[in-house]
């Protein structure tokens, strides 16, 4: 329980402040988020987890910009989005933001080149850099020999790998992943568990996982529970790389 | 960037080649049908243009009955009550500012051939040397074999290059052929004058002429050449203060009509365009059916790719990509069906061409450029028009409800 306080004197890169999400289903309404509030530091290795229904997917949609809450407020670097029109949470998305999804959502008809470039290509970057990025990243998930092959030609841990290169095209702060290792069995779910942890130690980005796998709880350093729209965080003791934080400190 | 939404979009269209081929038919059929109706007409109005030159600017020609005479066809037609008479010729040959004139009968009579009847063109000229050389003038007539009918002939007849094409006969200068009853020895054949009413015509003496149809002192046309460098405008209102004063006619109720080659040309013209036109807009609404297709078949592409949507704007697409990217995609369906509408266009046209030069004249169809370019962006427009509502669906889409159809 040390080390909170510590965490808590720095900006917090992602924060959440009484936020809540109603959403209307006919006559009926829907609280998904109940004045939900959380704090994200940068560089942190966070686990959103929880029961189905409990409301993590909504809570992802709200960091991940592809959503606004009902009410309250959500700062993304410091940045209030709660009140910005979809044209402007698209740009804030493509450079802020890198997704890793459960089902990968790659463009089907894309080369793994061509979506890993795609993200750049919004962000209007010149075809000849996205191109060398693209060539770049793929590589370092190990993908070199695939540039070319269409999604359905790769294996799923081969596609959630243009996944995680696609998420990093614009050099987001944050990788926001929804269950990555959830359509992958185990031995490819470790490997896609490794590159993220590796993504998150060398690179010092910002992880948050959406998951409901408690086995994936070690390689987090903070679990934030979400239970009927609301939270309850803690410090993750399984933390296989417990420390990493204040080394890099 | 531009670039980077035609690469998208046509990977949209490449993966339903079925759908879009169907969706481009929609499109082309249409242009097709411009295409070739326009630029046939407007090969008809060179013709006719053509024709019209060969005739020259010092020519003038008097119908009987008025200006709606000219619209019902044929001068000489039977329609037409009033005619003209030797009386009206010497008239106008007293106008000052004319020329030559010359009065000519056009009829069609029926030549017997081994039993068999032929309907032909007749013309009754005038034999006199003045009439009959204002006449060679005019085209109407070289003489390529033989002779000139001259004064004094009766039953003597000249046969045009192609008559016997028409007649289904082989006829030369020494035969004999049998017209409305009367045998007519052949003198001469004309050379091609490329105008076809007077490459299929038999011409005979006017008297005989007035004889053998029984139109005595009465002419189908009266042709005039004017001065050299008198005002054709100011001679046709001369010759037509005249004749309504010798025919006791009110100024606008004239019961003959003065025409010079150009305002009949632009008369011709005028229809040939209207019809053109009027024919072309009935295809062209086919147009609009072909841009219904297309906004079906975008309705349904947006539907389908609703998930690559959302994937897109997760990734930081705006609703002005996607808009863009979608309309674009339409704007090439519409394109492409255009340029393919164009090429069978321009085919079907020739096609056309071939049939009319098999049968008729040496007549060639008028592609304009301004036509290819201007079909092909209207493809591409409709493309777009139509495009624009679906793809403005897709741009509207929440990112999280569209990644999370399925």
């Amino acid at each position: 329980m040390d080390k909170m306080p510590e965490e808590k004197t720095r900006e917090p890169i992602i924060e959440l402040v009484d936020v809540w999400k109603i959403y209307k289903m006919g006559e009926v309404e829907v609280k998904a988020l109940r004045g939900l509030s959380l704090d994200i530091y940068p560089q942190e290795f966070v686990a959103i987890m929880g029961p189905s229904g409990s409301g993590k997917s909504t809570l992802m949609n709200m960091i991940g910009c592809l959503d606004v809450p009902t009410k309250g407020k959500v700062y993304l670097e410091n940045k209030d989005i709660s009140q910005l029109y979809e044209s402007d949470l698209a740009q804030i998305r493509g450079q802020i933001i890198g997704f890793v999804f459960q089902t990968f959502n790659l463009m089907p008809s894309l080369s793994a080149l061509e979506n890993v470039m795609l993200p750049m290509t919004f962000q209007g970057v010149d075809r000849r850099d996205r191109e060398k990025r693209g060539r770049n990243l793929l590589t370092m998930v190990g993908l070199e020999q695939r540039m070319n092959h269409k999604p359905t030609e790769l294996s799923g841990g081969q596609q959630q790998r243009v996944a995680i290169a696609r998420a990093l095209a614009n050099d987001p702060d944050v990788i926001l992943a929804d269950e990555p290792t959830g359509n992958l069995d185990s031995k490819t779910g470790k490997e896609v568990m490794d590159m993220l942890t590796r993504l998150h130690r060398e690179e010092g980005k910002t992880i948050v996982m959406v998951t409901h796998d408690p086995s994936l709880s070690t390689y987090v350093e903070r679990i934030i529970q979400i239970m009927d729209g609301k939270t309850t965080e803690h410090l993750n003791h399984n933390h296989k790389y417990g420390g990493i934080e204040d080394e890099k400190k | 960037m531009i670039e980077d939404y035609f690469k998208l979009a046509i990977d949209g269209i490449k993966h339903r080649k079925l759908r879009t081929g169907l969706t481009m038919m929609g499109v082309f059929v249409g242009i097709i049908a411009v295409v070739a109706l326009i630029s046939l007409g407007q090969g008809l109005q060179n013709l006719i243009n053509e024709q019209f030159e060969s005739v020259g600017g010092d020519k003038l020609s008097v119908i009987p009955g008025g200006e709606d005479a000219l619209m019902a066809g044929v001068p000489g037609s039977e329609l037409v009550s009033a005619k003209l008479h030797e009386s009206d010729l010497e008239v106008i040959e007293r106008v000052r500012g004319v020329d030559k004139a010359a009065g000519t009968i056009m009829s069609t009579g029926i030549v017997e051939i081994c039993g068999k009847k032929k309907v032909v063109t007749v013309f009754g000229i005038p034999t006199e040397p003045e009439r009959l050389s204002l006449l060679k003038e005019l085209d109407y007539f070289q003489i390529e074999e033989g002779r000139y009918l001259k004064q004094g002939d009766k039953y003597k007849a000249h046969i045009a290059a192609k008559t016997c094409d028409v007649l289904d006969e082989e006829l030369d200068v020494g035969d004999k052929l049998t017209l409305e009853g009367h045998q007519f020895d052949i003198v001469g054949k004309n050379k091609e004058t490329g105008t076809p009413v007077h490459d299929q015509k038999i011409s005979i003496p006017l008297e005989t002429a007035q004889d053998v149809f029984n139109k005595t002192d009465e002419y189908s046309m009266i042709s005039i050449k004017i001065d050299e460098g008198a005002d054709i405008n100011e001679v046709e209102e001369r010759i037509e203060e005249r004749l309504r004063k010798h025919r006791d006619v009110e100024e606008g109720k004239e019961d003959f009509a003065v025409e010079s080659p150009q305002s009949l040309l632009g008369v011709f013209l005028d229809i040939i365009n209207m019809v053109t036109l009027v024919l072309a807009g009935i295809a062209g609404i086919s147009l609009i059916v072909g841009g219904i297709g297309i906004m079906t078949t975008m309705y349904t592409s947006v539907l389908e790719r609703t998930r690559q949507i959302g994937i897109m704007k997760s990734v930081g697409a705006r609703n002005s990509d996607i808009l863009l990217m979608f309309v674009i995609e339409a704007g090439l369906l519409g394109l492409v069906g255009g340029v393919i509408g164009v090429i069978l266009g321009i085919l079907l046209s020739l096609g056309g061409e071939y049939l009319v030069r098999m049968y008729i004249v040496t007549y060639s169809i008028y592609v304009s450029s301004e036509l290819v370019v201007g079909a092909i962006m209207f493809s591409f427009l409709i493309g777009c028009i139509s495009g624009y509502f679906p793809a403005k669906r897709a741009s509207e889409m929440k990112p999280v409800d569209a990644l999370r159809y399925r």
